[in-house]
């Protein structure tokens, strides 16, 4: 399964490598032409004989962690990169640098921390990633400075319709978009896996700016808080409700036109779709839409539990809602609609 | 002036809904400008001939506003900010949304008054049931503030002041410039209270020779207000930075040349926090020279934002004598 192909890849924000060999791999016959920019971005290009030039864009980084020092005992310092609430991070199993070494964050365990020590978050400076060595030199055979890490998560099923994995924040939409590029279009289509969405939506922004689109969809896994600790207004995306609409968020804001489009489809065709509840935190889009002479653009996700941290969820009802709607909007662009 | 300044001011345009608003000022100024056009954020972009070299002013229409995020079943509306909207000043007024529906602002009980914030506030707009409700507002619908104009006489107050008192000093000064030394590109803004973004956009677009904002600035002469040094009715004042901008000092040479030749009277603003259209401008493409004209304003961001009407109407004859005047810097 695909999902669980990129769900599992390491791929922090400057570090999409393997993200991207899945990508190219698995979307080989389907694809005539990459391109790959100078920050990474790799660009799906199904050139098209008329209409619009499309851009969908989804981001291939996730968050994960870089080794800032490492201690003469062979335990690695560790600063976060990206969004990881510090909270999340005890006793986690990762993977470390290019040799894809196991370790797990240490902390000091309950018995040894004073009384004051149990009341706060641990703090980044008492915490470390340990990968068993015994000295410097024996850490340093397998981890250099800067290396990056990951959380070492195994994609899953929960039930029939939900699984979890690491990193669905934006691979759910990296799945989605690469669903998308196995069809074929009239237009031109490029479908843009971006980089350093999470250090400030960096890849989109340069993406944008080479391929200058007439508009833009961007897909992502968003926040999915239907749980007990929130109050339903406080609800942002519900698990289950079909895939989320982006009216506004605080990087963004959407075009209407493209919104009521994708609400049409969504209705003649039986799809449950959402809208965004909450216009905290940022996408790709807000990049985008502020690109050159400005582009519209609207974002659609995939409803994700418990992102930026170690194991997400979702429901593949949405994911393949989501793809379903995806396809006839771009069928919609086919058939004459423009901004 | 003042009855243009009532309708501009009145009409509904929060932050990433300025269809209205903008409406209305194309349908003003059409009479006045060779060519206009709307880019994909939705700025108006006016050119009115007159100069080999290209100056832009950006006025921005949108307000700030709310974001409805939910509907619960009893009918009432929860919401977010859209741009910078305190609990304080919002308690109590009165919204309305792009199809005329109105409603009023509470709140949930509080412990104490400092307990109030916006996630603890809904709208009520009259309806019983979530279905009632959804029949006229749903979850997205952007809602402003609504409040009619009064004139004080001296003094106006009304809301969105933020900018539309500018958007208005720009119209006035189309309908009346003579002899424009350059060709004038008057660009309404969009989405400025949600980070600038429409002028970013419509600077790359225009890619003038000279960008000159036109806002308003917030002022240190009420009881113990903020030290600042601009007060109503000391004229419209030029701005040396806000939090956006370092203006360039060509422009702000020139501008305050202008003034002085003109014998309009001006202040010189140095405002702490809050940014303009000119902070993106500015930063488009390889650097653009950059300046802002305010028209000082008390209460910014409440129901009731007041100004100085010789400020606008001196405000007025700046902006024209500026665009009646070779920019050489």
């Amino acid at each position: 399964m695909l999902l669980k192909r990129l769900s599992e890849a390491f791929g922090p924000s400057g570090c999409e490598g393997e993200v991207r060999d899945v990508l190219t791999k698995e979307l080989e016959s389907y694809v005539p032409s990459w391109q790959r920019d100078a920050l990474g971005n790799l660009i799906a290009v199904k050139l098209g004989t008329q209409g619009p030039r499309v851009m969908l864009a989804a981001h291939m980084d996730e968050c994960g962690l870089m080794v800032s020092s490492i201690d003469k005992s062979g335990l690695l310092r560790f600063r976060k990169v990206g969004g990881l609430d510090d909270r999340v991070l005890v006793s986690k199993h990762v993977i470390v640098g290019s040799k894809r070494v196991a370790g797990v964050i240490g902390a000091k365990a309950i018995h040894l921390q004073k009384p004051e020590e149990r009341n706060q978050v641990i703090p980044l400076s008492g915490l470390y990633i340990d990968i068993g060595a015994k000295s410097k030199e024996e850490a340093e055979k397998l981890v250099k400075l800067g290396d990056y890490a990951v959380f070492a998560t195994e994609f899953g099923y929960l039930s029939d319709t939900v699984v979890k994995g690491k990193s669905f924040d934006d691979r759910a939409g990296c799945a989605v978009l690469a669903e998308v590029l196995r069809e074929n279009y009239a237009f031109t289509l490029y479908g843009a896996f971006t980089v350093q969405e999470e250090i400030g939506l960096r890849g989109a922004g340069v993406a944008a700016y080479a391929l200058e689109p007439d508009f833009a969809v961007v897909l992502e896994g968003t926040t999915c808080n239907d749980l007990p600790s929130s109050e339903e207004h406080g609800y942002c995306t519900s698990l289950g409700g079909g895939p989320a609409i982006t009216v506004m968020d605080a990087s963004v804001v959407s075009d209407r036109r493209m919104i009521r489009e994708l609400e049409r489809l969504a209705r003649e065709n039986d799809i449950p779709v959402q809208f965004k509840r909450s216009i905290t935190g940022g996408t790709d889009a807000g990049r985008i839409n502020q690109t050159k002479e400005g582009i519209p653009v609207v974002v659609i996700s995939v409803p994700c539990r418990y992102i930026h941290s170690p194991v997400s969820m979702l429901s593949l009802k949405d994911f393949e809602y989501t793809v379903k709607l995806v396809k006839l909007f771009l069928r919609s662009i086919e058939g004459g609609f423009v901004i | 002036m003042k009855e243009l300044i009532k309708q501009v001011v009145e009409c509904y345009g929060p932050a990433g809904n300025e269809k209205a608003i903008r409406e209305l000022i194309a349908g003003i100024i059409a009479p006045f400008v060779d060519e206009m056009r709307v880019d994909n954020l939705g700025n108006l972009i006016a050119l009115k001939r007159g100069g080999d070299k290209k100056l832009m002013f950006a006025a921005h229409m949108d307000e700030i506003g709310v974001m409805v995020t939910h509907v619960d079943k009893h009918g009432f509306l929860r919401f977010y900010p859209v741009g910078g909207v305190s609990p304080l000043t919002m308690l109590g007024n009165r919204v309305v949304f792009e199809n005329g529906t109105t409603g009023v602002i509470g709140s949930e009980k509080l412990e104490a008054q400092k307990d109030l914030t916006l996630n603890k506030m809904f709208i009520d707009i009259g309806a019983s049931t979530k279905e009632e409700a959804e029949a006229k507002v749903r979850i997205g619908d952007l809602g402003a503030v609504s409040r009619e104009f009064v004139d004080l006489g001296p003094r106006l107050v009304a809301k969105a002041m933020d900018a539309r008192v500018a958007c208005a000093v720009l119209i006035e000064a189309l309908k009346t410039v003579a002899n424009p030394a350059h060709d004038i590109y008057a660009v309404f803004t969009t989405q400025e209270e949600l980070g600038l973004r429409g002028a970013r956009v419509a600077a790359y677009s225009v890619s003038p020779d000279l960008g000159i904002a036109l806002d308003v600035t917030r002022t240190g002469d009420t009881p113990s207000s903020m030290i600042m040094d601009v007060s109503l009715g000391k004229g419209p004042a030029v701005k040396i930075r806000d939090s956006s901008v370092l203006c360039t000092p060509a422009v702000r040479r020139y501008m305050e040349q202008v003034a002085k030749d003109n014998s309009i009277p001006y202040q010189l603003e140095v405002l702490e926090a809050g940014g303009t259209d000119a902070g993106a401008i500015q930063l488009t493409q390889g650097g653009i020279p950059a300046g802002v004209m305010s028209i000082p304003c008390r209460y910014v961001h409440t129901a009731s934002e007041m100004v100085d009407y010789a400020d606008v109407e001196n405000g007025v004859k700046l902006v024209r004598a500026i665009m009646e005047t070779k920019y050489t810097g």
